[in-house]
């Protein structure tokens, strides 16, 4: 029998930048949609149902001085496929990934960002699979979450075992990519829940508004929100301690906001335009941008984190440098990539118009984010 | 559309890589133009099933679910 890894081990390896071999074994569309990435990774695909005699067609290609990582949609079929690989005779070590793919898109890693005053902390929690990034602030025992995502019990964990004490939850928009878990952790800690009421109207819940310049406590540092609609018409930005910007999805490392995922890209370029060329540039150059994605791993600083300093990207980010508000417009509204899997249902969900099963959530979760245009 | 099957092979509860699995073992034991009626719950089965029937020179002439019951008629080619 072959070994198995979890995928909270693997995504240590990748982060950590290990030399890995995977062999992706779900079917060519699901793999060329998406697929594990790093900067040591390489990884080749061969559906399992063509390795079901034996793995001839892909003997070739599989190394024999380094370790086998086999991944699918959900943990199956890489072990019976790992399985197979071994009684070739492959001596090396040959893993199948526990969960597949599925487990991959839902891992989340905290990475500390940094100190903020008295000692206090921000952590980016990296959701490596989906490419969603989420920030828990702690000071004096106190917590502010923002953009949570589904899977609140590795929050739970992370909070339990820093002994905080959730204050507020925020989202900085209605989420199409991904379901927020932001309300089920309000209440199951006894915190408030916001959102910005521009992207609310058709909340079926009760929540408390988000409003240019409102500012929130927690212990000793200060979130303060900055109104920056253009991906959706409520988007928020906060500015935490006057040292980090968290951008939502208007800003991100290496592209910008895209604003057609509620249908209106036409109507909003404006505001993204100038959210991204006026309202940014009132800030401070060097507070450090947070988003609440990422794109490929070239975004990934050394420690796995994503963060750059404003005054940085305004130099280097294709998006900020658009000076042409015509040439801007067709960039954020034509040929833009495909949108995230079931956005449509995901926004439902984030509303509360639906509330689908946790394993129907999982399945509208998977795939890569696709919130950005470059 | 109506389709006689040859033989129906039931892989309900079955998860990946298993209805596979099954159906390359009964089609192996078929003629050329026979129809197998696969039944299956895993959702992962279509997208994997009709790559595996293209991928194999064969043709799913037709699918449809019933009650969370995936069916798939698979011809052999």
């Amino acid at each position: 029998m072959a070994q198995t890894i979890s995928v909270k081990e693997l995504v240590k390896k990748v982060l950590s930048k290990e030399k890995l071999f995977i062999l992706d074994a779900r079917n060519t569309d699901d793999f060329d949609d998406w697929k594990i990435e790093g900067e040591n990774v390489e990884v080749i695909n061969k559906p399992y149902f063509e390795l079901i005699d034996g793995i001839e067609p892909v003997q070739d290609q599989l190394p024999r001085d380094k370790d086998i990582y086999v991944i699918c949609a959900k943990g199956g079929s890489s072990e019976f496929v790992a399985d197979q690989i071994m009684e070739a005779g492959f001596t090396n070590n040959v893993f199948s990934i526990e969960g597949g793919m599925k487990a991959w898109s839902e891992y989340l890693e905290p990475i500390k960002i940094g100190d903020l005053k008295n000692g206090d902390s921000i952590y980016q929690f990296v959701r490596i699979g989906k490419g969603c990034l989420s920030y828990l602030i702690e000071s004096n025992g106190k917590g502010a979450m923002i953009d949570t995502n589904r899977m609140i019990e590795q929050y739970e964990e992370f909070i339990s075992e820093h002994n905080i004490q959730m204050k507020h939850v925020l989202d900085t928009h209605l989420h199409a990519d991904h379901i927020s878990g932001g309300r089920k952790l309000a209440e199951k800690h006894g915190a408030t829940y916001y959102l910005p009421p521009k992207d609310a109207d058709e909340v079926t819940y009760e929540y408390n508004h988000i409003q240019d310049g409102d500012e929130y406590q927690v212990g000793e540092t200060t979130i303060k929100a900055v109104y920056s609609p253009g991906h959706t018409i409520g988007s928020t930005s906060f500015v935490v301690d006057d040292q980090y910007l968290l951008t939502g999805d208007i800003l991100f490392i290496d592209s910008i906001g895209r604003p057609d995922l509620a249908g209106k890209a036409e109507d909003w370029v404006s505001d993204l335009r100038n959210s991204l060329y006026k309202r940014y540039k009132e800030l401070a150059d060097d507070l450090l941008v947070l988003p609440a994605h990422f794109m490929t791993h070239h975004e990934m600083n050394d420690d796995g984190s994503v963060s750059e300093k404003l005054g940085v990207l305004y130099k280097e980010n294709h998006g900020l440098n658009i000076q042409d508000e015509n040439e801007f417009r067709r960039t954020v509204t034509e040929n833009l990539p495909p949108q995230p899997n079931s956005y449509q249902e995901i926004r439902e969900t984030n509303m509360g118009k639906i509330n689908p099963e946790l394993e129907q959530q999982r399945e509208m979760e998977i795939g890569p984010n696709r919130c950005a245009v470059r | 559309m109506s389709v006689q099957s040859t033989k129906v092979l039931d892989c309900k509860g079955l998860a990946c890589p298993m209805p596979i699995v099954r159906t390359k073992k009964e089609m192996d034991t078929l003629e050329l133009g026979d129809v197998l009626e696969i039944h299956a719950t895993d959702k992962g089965a279509k997208n994997d099933l009709t790559a595996w029937a293209k991928s194999g020179g064969h043709e799913l002439i037709k699918d449809e679910e019933e009650n969370g019951v995936l069916k798939f008629w698979i011809k052999k080619g």
